[in-house]
């Protein structure tokens, strides 16, 4: 576990642009490795966007936990959280845009206040998949959110969860120490109240490496992943979803820490598989940003690449302005196409 | 030219074997990932295999590329030793045994 957020210890990685520099500089710079530019150029390939099926919305960088690999930086010390005011642009979206699926991230999402107030709007709203990307911890760590897997039932919300191991002890070194107790715990209360067993009652968890490393088979894995978490703790689970570590902040700070940055760009730009382009998500997901600005993908939002175009909130964007618009791409997106692919709901291929 | 004996960069060149001999390289390569196929035994069991062997005969390449296997396979820590250990008990298995030669020529060279 990281012992605070890079902005609270005010490390230059905390600023999105110097992770940009570093991401072109070095080996890009130097013509040792293509610019995913490039590479797309190379196969005369330009990424733009389908149709819009998923509505990913960031409630906020505050989280109870400070992952090693973090990706947005989250942790208690974070306070940027989505108002009211927004959650209510949000909810005006999906009328307009009437996304198949809202994808609700952070941070840990349930701490946002308006949390519950915007999946009973979604519910109303007829969305068919409303994910909440829970860090299982935050559903054990009082009364209030111990009450949360309940709301989830009741309003069908999809459960997605970070798990990154079977083994207490990667889990812990990742994601600090107790969370694997606390993680199998709530996973517990989620099988008691049907997660992961009534076919309605969804309850997938993300797998992400440990380190310097890409993720191996998405289904041996989850063959693993079964056999292991119902032999030893009788739990029970949907779908494993494998997810490449990008290189950006926390994560990006590690690989440089760790002299493991050259090496594992060199391994993504290797593992660079073309056929994952067409599955990409950024293809048919519009990242909102809890201040309603709007990016490709998650990852973008971090690194404050904005979207194409001068409509960049929320409130701005004409319903008919998603498709067919360019994707902003840098050196993290090898991330996502590396190997068998990687998107938030797992491998690609 | 590397100043050491071993540079991590030659794994990654390790398929120009194929320039020199190209029959017989490429025959081993094929060999090579149909051995690591899943069959009767799995791909992660082999794997461990492969960790433990690597260790045995010392090859500082097949310990860095099937660690990293290891680790992409979800493989624990104490798997990975458990099957280092395993190596490492046939290995000083095969010296300690080699003392009954020892024995043996002790008792008929001496009374």
């Amino acid at each position: 576990m990281a012992k605070s957020s890079l902005q609270r210890s005010k490390h230059l990685l905390a600023d999105p642009k110097k992770q940009l520099q570093v991401l072109s500089s070095g080996l890009f710079s130097s013509g040792a490795l293509p610019t995913f530019s490039e590479r797309l150029k190379g196969l005369n390939a330009e990424l733009k966007t389908d149709q819009l099926e998923i509505l990913q919305v960031n409630l906020g960088y505050m989280c109870n936990q400070t992952c090693v690999h973090c990706h947005v930086d989250a942790g208690p010390d974070r306070k940027e959280i989505m108002s009211s005011d927004t959650v209510d642009k949000v909810i005006d979206a999906i009328k307009r845009f009437r996304p198949n699926t809202l994808d609700l991230t952070g941070g840990a999402p349930e701490m946002n206040p308006e949390f519950q107030r915007l999946v009973r709007a979604a519910v109303s709203l007829s969305v068919k998949d409303i994910i909440v990307r829970s860090n299982l911890t935050i559903l054990e760590s009082n009364n209030h959110f111990r009450s949360y897997p309940q709301f989830f039932k009741e309003n069908g919300v999809h459960v997605v969860s970070s798990l990154p191991h079977y083994s207490m002890r990667t889990t812990d070194r990742q994601r600090g120490e107790g969370v694997f107790s606390k993680s199998i715990a709530a996973l517990n209360r989620l099988n008691e109240l049907g997660y992961g067993r009534d076919e309605h009652l969804k309850l997938d968890l993300v797998y992400n490496p440990s380190g310097a490393f890409l993720p191996g088979s998405e289904k041996e894995l989850e063959a693993d992943f079964k056999r292991k978490l119902k032999a030893d703790f009788d739990i029970d689970f949907n779908q494993l979803f494998c997810i490449t570590n990008l290189p950006i902040s926390r994560f990006l700070e590690y690989l440089i820490a760790s002299e493991n940055y050259e090496e594992y760009m060199e391994t993504l730009v290797e593992a660079f598989n073309p056929l994952t382009l067409s599955g990409l998500m950024c293809r048919n997901t519009l990242s909102v940003g809890y201040d309603g600005s709007l990016y490709d993908c998650d990852f973008n939002q971090m690194l404050q690449i904005p979207i194409y175009g001068d409509k960049r909130y929320l409130s701005d964007l004409e319903t008919n302005a998603y498709s067919n618009r360019k994707i902003n791409v840098h050196q993290h997106c090898y991330g996502c196409t590396a190997g068998s692919g990687s998107s938030c709901q797992g491998s690609i291929n | 030219m590397s100043d050491t004996y071993y540079d991590p960069k030659d794994l990654k060149n390790f398929k120009k074997i194929t320039d020199w001999s190209e029959p017989l390289g490429t025959r081993f390569f094929e060999y090579y990932s149909k051995v690591f196929e899943e069959g009767a035994l799995s791909a992660r069991e082999k794997s461990l295999i492969a960790l433990a062997v690597s260790h045995v005969v010392k090859c500082p390449y097949c310990i860095d590329a099937y660690t990293k296997d290891s680790l992409q396979r979800g493989i624990t820590e104490e798997e990975m030793m458990e099957a280092v250990h395993a190596g490492a008990a046939i290995e000083s298995g095969a010296t300690l045994v080699h003392a009954v030669q020892m024995m043996n020529k002790h008792k008929k060279l001496s009374h």
